[in-house]
């Protein structure tokens, strides 16, 4: 079995990685220690409630973790924004691509310099890459000065077909990881019969090394890599 | 989740659409269509799968099973079930949120005026 392929396995397998599966649970849930969660989580006793920005699916686990410690959460799912068929165009070289402009016009609109702290997840592993850069650039403007951005980034040992996952705070360090499954889409068409879709998965775009990182965080002041034993890299950006 | 009897909440059925200000002292189950804004204090709302609202929210307690965008303020309890798509603020003292509800907005969790609130009281 190729090496990427036995990483891939003992992600679900649990065991000397960073991941732990629960075997109690017929559905595929693994935990992981995130080193950058501890980091911001050290913001968290905060006399003023902060303003937090979680850009993975609904998490009603985080929603619930953050509302207990009495701070503000806001919760956009970008991947899903991204995967709108109306955002498709042609770009000058007559490339398929995705209209940044307008997906910025609909999505991310907040006042500048607002959250004190951004869960980006594994957003970029994931994006289409016409919208990469341009979110990442929102990210900064709609952070306060000191703000943190926690981002995920798979290493290639990871191979193309690493699961997105959504990620579930659980504690200040600890992560429950759930694949995310394509959503059902139901349709009634003109006749009244019942169709259903079954929207793509998520792939993999890209992996991105370390100068890739850096140069994708370049307006921020400070990063900080944090490497953990299931080929993720997890990077704390500072704004 | 079956049709509530009419006789316990007043029913906006799935071909009903409406615009404008809807106000009420009765719970309200909505399946059709509501442009405008919904004003229910110490009533609830439910929005069923069928239901399509776009407008501002003030009950008691809301259950979302269809779309309802807008800014929603529940003063006991709003809930997104699995399939609800809900876009805009909700405000309450407490939120569930199934598995596969979809939610774009902020949360801001309120206290019941007088309990003792640990930040508040610094």
């Amino acid at each position: 079995m190729a090496p990427a392929a036995q990483n891939f396995m003992r992600l679900f397998r649990g065991s000397s990685s960073g991941s732990e599966q629960n075997p109690s649970t017929h559905d595929l849930r693994l935990t992981r220690r995130s080193s950058g969660l501890v980091e911001v989580s050290k913001l968290l006793p905060s006399e003023q409630p902060l303003c937090i920005l979680d850009l993975g699916s609904t998490s009603a686990a985080n929603i619930r973790y953050f509302t207990e410690g009495g701070h503000k959460i806001y919760s956009e799912d970008i991947l899903v924004a991204s995967s709108d068929s109306s955002l498709a165009i042609v770009d000058e070289e007559g490339k398929p691509t995705l209209d940044s402009k307008r997906f910025l016009s609909e999505n991310l609109t907040y006042p500048a310099a607002h959250f004190d702290i951004v869960f980006c997840w594994n957003l970029p592993d994931y994006l289409d890459e016409s919208l990469v850069k341009p979110v990442v650039g929102r990210l900064w403007t709609v952070l306060k000065p000191g703000g943190l951005l926690l981002a995920f980034f798979h290493t290639r040992e990871a191979g193309p077909d690493a699961p997105c996952f959504r990620y579930h705070i659980v504690s200040n360090d600890t992560l429950e990881m759930h694949p995310i499954e394509p959503r059902r889409e139901i349709r009634r068409g003109p006749t009244g019969a019942v169709h259903t879709a079954s929207g793509e998965r998520f792939r993999l775009q890209r992996v991105f090394n370390n100068r890739h990182i850096e140069n994708l965080f370049r307006d921020f002041a400070s990063i900080k890599f944090f490497l953990s034993r299931d080929n993720v890299r997890e990077v704390l950006a500072v704004r | 989740m079956e049709t509530p009897k009419t006789t316990e909440y007043a029913l906006i059925g799935r071909s009903v659409i409406i615009k404008g200000e809807l106000t009420g002292s009765e719970d309200l189950y909505i399946d059709g269509q509501v442009e405008g804004s919904i004003e229910l204090q110490g009533n609830n709302l439910t929005v069923g799968p069928n239901g399509q609202v776009k407008a501002s929210v003030n009950a008691k307690g809301v259950v979302v099973q269809g779309k309802l965008e807008g800014n929603v303020k529940a003063s006991e309890r709003a809930e997104l079930r699995k399939s609800a798509v809900a876009i805009g603020d909700i405000a309450t003292q407490r939120l569930a949120i199934e598995d596969g509800a979809y939610f774009k907005g902020r949360v801001d969790i309120q206290r019941e005026a007088g309990k003792f609130d640990a930040k508040a009281a610094k």
